[in-house]
């Protein structure tokens, strides 16, 4: 048993939420710049209703991914989001570390 | 994602099978190849082969385009053969650094609950319990038991299975003599050069607590310096 194994595992938990009935999309962060706080390959799983589990950044990102995810529940169609200080958006969400990451997004079907 | 695409990269998981996702960025299609599939004739073959010993996820540039590949390889594990007094402080050293661990042997004198609380201990023979749970290219076997009719097949398993680091206790002459009896099993002399014995780090230690710290090092050097292996 390893610490890691007490979290729940997000690939594990999109399938049950979807065996469940319930609508989810994926995140995942396909590239990161300067100081990233999640590795590449790291997870988030949203629901329709804006339940998630998993992580993306430390906390920074996270709700914007949410809301950008329901769409693509909505809409069933993928997207690549790109987040960092450097971004015009930068003052509503951005990486504290100074760092820039990039989320793919996708729907389970 | 298809849902019977995610489950079937889900169960490769929980059975400690390497696979990868392969996503087209572009348009989202996906494909899942798994560490045992021969995957030679495939345009991104080399990549596999680098991340799937790697176990690093990442954007690729092909030719029809930027492809990410979500890699799966099984948590790293510890198999120690010998519940002896190196391995009572070799568990709960491993179980800190991240380390799955497994203790087997079939001496019950050894193997009890109370030596090795709340750890996974197999009373059994490792040719038993190996069965149930065979080594792979995630796993690090130490064998520490001293005795070549515990010891030999786990480490001889270890070595056809490419388990990333072999270690056997015991001196340079019984490591010779353990050579010699491989060598006419028929394995492959380039395997054997693979098995670290004097097992550990060459810091001195004394203590079975300090082996203990010693074995560590060298399974972590193994997991760490392996070619391509993750920062």
């Amino acid at each position: 048993m390893t610490a890691t194994d007490t979290l729940p595992d997000v690939l594990e938990t999109a399938a049950s939420w979807r065996d469940s009935g319930r609508s989810v999309a994926l995140a995942t962060v396909v590239e990161t710049w300067g100081s990233a706080p999640r590795p590449v390959g790291s997870h988030l799983v949203i629901d329709q209703d804006g339940n998630f589990e998993g992580s993306v950044s430390g906390g920074c990102v996270e709700g914007a991914v949410v809301s950008e995810a329901m769409d693509v529940i909505e809409t069933g169609t993928p997207t690549t989001l790109d987040f960092g200080v450097a971004d015009e958006t930068a003052w509503e969400v951005g990486l504290s570390c100074g760092g820039r990451i990039r989320v793919y997004v996708e729907p389970v079907v | 994602m298809d849902l019977s695409l995610l489950k079937t990269l889900n169960a490769e998981r929980a059975a400690r099978r390497a696979a990868i996702l392969v996503t087209d960025m572009a348009n989202g299609a996906q494909r899942l190849v798994r560490g045992g599939d021969d995957f030679h004739s495939d345009p991104l073959a080399e990549e596999f082969a680098r991340r799937f010993r790697s176990g690093k996820s990442g954007l690729v540039q092909t030719d029809a385009g930027e492809a990410f590949l979500t890699v799966s390889v099984p948590a790293p594990r510890l198999v120690i053969i010998g519940a002896v007094h190196i391995s009572q402080a070799l568990v709960p050293m491993a179980e800190i650094a991240g380390f799955d661990v497994a203790v087997i042997d079939p001496r019950t004198a050894f193997a009890t609950e109370e030596r090795f609380p709340g750890s996974t201990l197999k009373a059994d023979w490792p040719e038993e319990v190996l069965k149930d749970a065979p080594l792979d290219p995630f796993t690090a076997v130490a064998a520490v038991t001293h005795d070549p009719k515990i010891d030999d097949f786990p480490l001889m398993e270890a070595l056809k299975t490419g388990c990333f680091y072999v270690g056997a206790l015991g001196s340079r002459k019984t490591h010779g003599k353990r050579l010699e009896r491989f060598a006419e099993a028929g394995l492959d002399p380039a395997l054997l050069a693979r098995i670290d014995a004097p097992i550990g780090l060459d810091i001195g230690a004394a203590s079975p607590q300090e082996i203990a710290v010693a074995v560590l090092g060298s399974v972590i050097q193994a997991l760490r310096k392996m070619p391509d292996a993750a920062p």
